[in-house]
């Protein structure tokens, strides 16, 4: 991996805008959620998440075990809003 | 860690950063901000992102309107390396009542009168401004197009930023445990990281504000009332204000990344700190989009979340000084904070270091709960 390998694919960020926001001062993965976007799209963090707590990790020092997942925030899967509704298509 | 300070900043939202910033702009050497997670963790973050001027109470309005000309100047003023993204697209309110529609051109006349961009539109002028817009009933709508929305986190740290730059200390993951006082006025502060000794601090506490009240045996009539909000997968933009509905509960906007952000007010929501997301609320806001909006019907819904307004007796902030000495409050927002904070804040760093403030603060002081003297504001979502 690179500073150009994609970590965030959902919103296009890559490994060095990740190290570049860990170098300024954020260590957790909510701050760079909330600044970049990382793990805000479509599949929320399922790849980038603990990608990024990775790079954390290795430059805080700290275990992965400390690193603070961000809230797993429902639903799990994209759902339409016709089918909560309760009259849209179904797929 | 810092062990003094000239002004303490207890709270690292919107208001908080940006008392800060003008605190430390205007001169004072040693502002310190405390938050206990990290900057936007509480309101600010989960707050709809929405901007607007059309308010029903003079006061109200004329922050927003100030609160617009300073969003959208905000990256040079603040000088900051980022962008806000600070988008102008309008908001339209809808009226589905005599009696909303009543209060409505009350409203406008008042907007007008303060010089801002509103107008009123019947119900195929409103589907001029949104094409996909259900208008079975709908009675009138008024739209001002200088209304819009920006990046909570980024305002917050945009003013963090530039807080430092002018010399102040921000401490995050700094939980305050209690406040130190002294022949009646306050001494300093006490937090997990050690006593810092401050003659004032400002209590920007949010939902949390009546609890940093106690500490100093204040009773702040404010309370935590969960709000909750989802947002969309993101599309081609096909929609350019943020639609308004008090009528169907619902606000919702497309961002300027695409998604569409949405929220519908629950008239039971109790009491709590409860910040869990619900089934229901999916349920609710889909039912109501769908029906004013329907082509959203084929959106996935990709997040739910939610978060605490700090309510207020009448809705409105509790703002300046109290009775004990060189303890400030700016809290109460009751979901209208993100959107006037750069107005507010400036007025609240005013009154704190003895300026005349740019509006007279008297009237939003907590003494006027005591005097029943409520500030009726008819435009809360």
């Amino acid at each position: 991996m690179d500073d150009h390998t994609i970590i965030c694919r959902c919103e296009d960020l890559t490994l060095g805008e990740i190290r570049q926001l860990i170098a300024q001062g954020f260590h957790t993965l909510d701050e760079i959620k909330r600044i970049s976007r990382a793990g805000m799209g479509q599949c929320q963090g399922r790849t980038c998440r603990a990608l990024i707590a990775a790079e954390i990790a290795k430059a805080t020092g700290k275990s992965m075990e400390e690193i603070m997942m961000p809230t797993f925030r429902p639903p799990t899967i994209g759902v339409k809003l016709g089918v909560l509704a309760g009259g849209g298509d179904h797929d | 860690m810092t062990k003094t300070a000239d002004i303490i900043v207890i709270g690292g939202g919107v208001m908080g950063c940006a008392t800060a910033y003008h605190l430390a702009r205007k001169g004072v050497k040693k502002v310190v901000v405390l938050e206990k997670q990290y900057l936007a963790s509480g309101a600010t973050g989960r707050c709809g992102a929405g901007v607007r001027q059309q308010w029903g109470t003079e006061m109200n309005a004329w922050l927003a309107r100030e609160s617009v000309h300073r969003f959208e100047t905000m990256n040079e003023d603040l000088e900051y390396s980022g962008d806000i993204e600070f988008k102008q697209k309008g908001y339209l309110l809808l009226a589905y009542t005599e009696k909303q529609w009543n209060q409505f051109k009350k409203n406008v006349a008042l907007q007008q009168s303060l010089g801002i961009d509103v107008s009123m539109l019947d119900a195929k002028g409103a589907k001029e401004v949104v094409p996909h817009l259900n208008t079975e009933g709908l009675l009138g709508a008024t739209y001002c197009p200088t209304d819009g929305h920006a990046n909570p986190f980024l305002v917050t740290q945009a003013y963090a930023e530039a807080a430092k730059k002018h010399g102040a200390e921000i401490l995050t993951f700094t939980k305050v445990l209690g406040i130190t006082m002294a022949e009646g006025r306050v001494r300093g502060v006490e937090t997990e990281r050690g006593f810092i000794e401050a003659p004032v601090v400002v209590n920007c506490a949010g939902a949390h504000a009546s609890v940093i009240g106690k500490m100093v045996g204040l009773e702040l009539p404010i309370y935590a009332e969960r709000h909750q909000a989802l947002v969309t997968e993101p599309v081609e933009p096909m929609q350019d204000p943020m639609v308004i509905s008090l009528y169907h509960r619902l606000y919702c906007q497309q961002t300027p990344h695409g998604s569409f952000v949405m929220g519908v007010n629950d008239p039971n929501e109790p009491q709590s700190y409860n910040i869990k997301s619900s089934w229901q609320f999916l349920e609710d806001v889909a039912k109501q989009a769908t029906t004013l909006l329907p082509p959203l019907k084929n959106l996935r819904v990709v997040r739910q979340w939610s978060g605490l307004y700090d309510m207020s007796p009448d809705a409105n902030p509790v703002l300046g000084k109290t009775e004990v000495e060189g303890f400030f409050v700016a809290a109460g927002f009751s979901g209208h904070g993100f959107m006037i904070s750069p107005m507010t804040s400036q007025i609240l760093a005013e009154e704190i270091l003895g300026e005349e403030p740019a509006m007279p603060i008297e009237r939003l002081e907590l003494d006027r709960f005591r005097h029943g003297d409520f500030i009726m504001e008819p435009s809360v979502v």
